[in-house]
């Protein structure tokens, strides 16, 4: 029975990464399949967001510490690699890097303070702080304030992976967006298996219980901050290069916060799969509600949105991943209903 | 000695919880504190394991100080402890449960669920290892509770009222298992309010009464000493002196 067990969770992650290899190979393809612009550039959005939120999961999932404040590593991270390659000439493929190093460093600085809130509290922090980041931004002349910043082509003629500028074929950044969210995804299936993943997943179900058994609580949410913040600045940085025009108001905002944690929260939080499928099903929904609906009765499309979260939560609180039949860590209440069902069978 | 309690006292806020308390606990001894409600059995509990700093004494493991350096630094000293109102981490399974505990010594993923499978083995787990700990009946979830804290390698196990609330059945087979940790080398501090359980099960007990040590010595001794038994029954059945 032990070797049994053992087996189980090595046979379970080998599963899990073949699933994950072949999802992203099927995503690799996908602009052999869809050739319009519209279509691509709907995919390369959903593609970062659901790295977006594998980020985000990493802290907010695994380690169960809720921020609604992500918008400010998203920004830090698209400001650094930006700043670095207006001003410094530095280009973006190491500028992203700096951006993310920046971000995490500044998720570490927010954590020192928030970490010593929980639950909601945390929650409401991270709000506050992701909002004195935007009006920073916004009023700071040295990053060009509310105006915003035009990333300018550095190489007169041709596209440069070097420097991230492709001029018409967009292609290049359906690669980029798919190894970041390669990179998220890889993070989240090593942090399962790893001790920081036990740790976190222990300090998320009942920090007191945790410590007792040696974990040190405010420095794995600090580690859990740090690669969360920082994979979000690097996928700032690639947003940035992508839609060549930044400013506070797209790449900081409150709104942008929520975008990163829905899709995490809907498909399944601290679960491997759920910011993929929540990605999936929220972002292409977003941007086609608000195309069709958006213009003729304004917010309309915020209203479908907000059906289907409260939907999920009365139906579904599991997430949509656990509808695929992928093993899902039920939240406490729900997993309840489970356990009393044998005894009423 | 394994571990020394030195005159320990802790309040909170007026309320004085512990005055004064000495004792020892011996290699592989099983030490029982027993004592009304209200007695300061479990704040004593926090201060050995390190949730609560006394505000004077000292507490000692192989001869250091251990009190006031925080849960982490006692578990990584050799204290390991269970709660008195479970505490399983829900959200994983019984085997992950165990795994959190064995990366307090274990280094890497693999030597840390070879730790757990031996320890859910020697607990009787085995067959639940897979099962999500949500799932698991009241006296399965207390042993999930030694199988993490022995997962962690403690010299001394501080036991929390782990035979309240179970069926006669279940509290033998918990003390079995309290007798089989005793073997492996490990000391334990039991607490409990039913006396009658423990006396059997221990070597020496100490008896906690208004935060003070009312007694210490032998179970069977301890039971006919006329102040014990006022403090649990009042001044009405305490033998005439």
């Amino acid at each position: 029975m032990t070797a049994a067990s053992h087996t189980t969770i090595a046979r379970r992650r080998r599963r899990e990464l073949i699933a994950g290899a072949i999802v992203l190979a099927v995503l690799a393809l996908l602009p052999l399949a869809v050739h319009d612009t519209y279509s691509r550039n709907l995919i390369i959005i959903t593609l970062l967001f659901a790295g977006f939120a594998q980020a985000w999961n990493v802290l907010g999932g695994y380690c169960g510490q809720i921020s609604l404040g992500h918008a400010l590593y998203v920004g830090v991270g698209a400001y650094v690699s930006t700043m670095l390659l207006v001003r410094g000439g530095v280009p973006p493929t190491l500028g992203m890097f700096a951006g993310g190093a920046v971000a995490g460093l500044l998720a570490l600085l927010v954590g020192w303070p928030c970490f010593r809130l929980s639950g909601h509290y945390y929650a409401i922090a991270t709000v506050v702080v992701g909002e004195i980041g935007y009006q920073l931004f916004l009023n700071w002349d040295w990053i060009s304030a509310a105006e915003g910043i035009n990333i300018p082509y550095v190489r007169a003629i041709g596209d440069s992976w070097l420097w991230l500028q492709f001029r018409i074929d967009k292609l290049p950044f359906h690669i980029l967006a798919l190894t970041f969210l390669t990179a998220t995804f890889l993070t989240a299936w090593w942090v399962e298996g790893s001790r920081w993943g036990f740790s976190w997943r222990a300090v998320k179900d009942d920090p007191i219980a945790a410590r007792s058994l040696g974990v040190r609580v405010f420095r794995s949410k600090m580690a859990a901050a740090a690669i969360s913040g920082g994979l979000t600045g690097i996928g700032g940085a690639i947003y940035a290069q992508y839609v060549g025009y930044i400013d506070p108001e797209s790449v900081m905002n409150g709104q942008l916060s929520i975008l990163i944690a829905l899709p995490a929260v809907l498909g399944g939080v601290g679960t491997l799969w759920g910011p993929l499928v929540g990605a999936a099903v929220l972002i292409p929904l977003s941007e086609l509600s608000r195309s069709y609906l958006g213009g003729s009765g304004r917010g309309t499309d915020l209203m479908i949105y907000g059906a289907l979260i409260v939907g999920v939560a009365l139906l579904r609180p599991q997430g949509l991943a656990s509808l695929l039949g992928i093993r899902v860590r039920a939240p406490r209440d729900v997993a309840g209903d489970v356990a009393e069902s044998p005894r009423a069978a | 000695m394994l571990l020394e309690v030195d005159r320990v006292s802790k309040s909170f806020g007026g309320v004085a919880a512990n005055v004064d308390i000495s004792f020892d606990v011996q290699q592989g001894e099983i030490l029982g504190l027993i004592g009304p409600n209200g007695a300061g059995k479990t704040s004593l509990f926090n201060s050995i394991a390190g949730q609560v700093t006394p505000d004077r004494g000292e507490i000692r493991l192989d001869g250091a100080r251990i009190s006031g350096l925080g849960p982490v630094a006692c578990v990584e000293a050799g204290i390991a402890r269970t709660f008195q109102v479970v505490r399983s981490f829900d959200s994983m399974t019984v085997l992950e449960n165990v795994i959190v505990g064995a990366f307090a010594r274990a280094r890497g993923a693999r030597a840390a669920t070879e730790t757990a499978l031996e320890v859910l083995d020697f607990t009787g787990l085995a067959a639940r290892a897979d099962a999500p700990a949500i799932g698991l009946t009241p006296s399965e979830k207390r042993r999930l509770e030694i199988a993490r804290a022995l997962a962690t390698k403690p010299h001394l196990l501080l036991l929390d009222e782990m035979l309240t609330g179970l069926t006669p059945t279940e509290a033998q087979a918990g003390m079995q298992l309290v007798r089989d940790v005793r073997t492996r080398g490990v000391a334990i501090i039991m607490v409990e309010h039913v006396m009658e359980v423990l006396l059997p099960l221990i070597d020496r007990a100490v008896v906690l009464d208004l935060g003070r040590v009312l007694t210490q010595g032998h179970p069977a001794d301890v039971v006919r000493d006329p102040a014990v038994i006022r403090a649990y029954l009042g001044d009405r059945y305490a033998p005439a002196a």
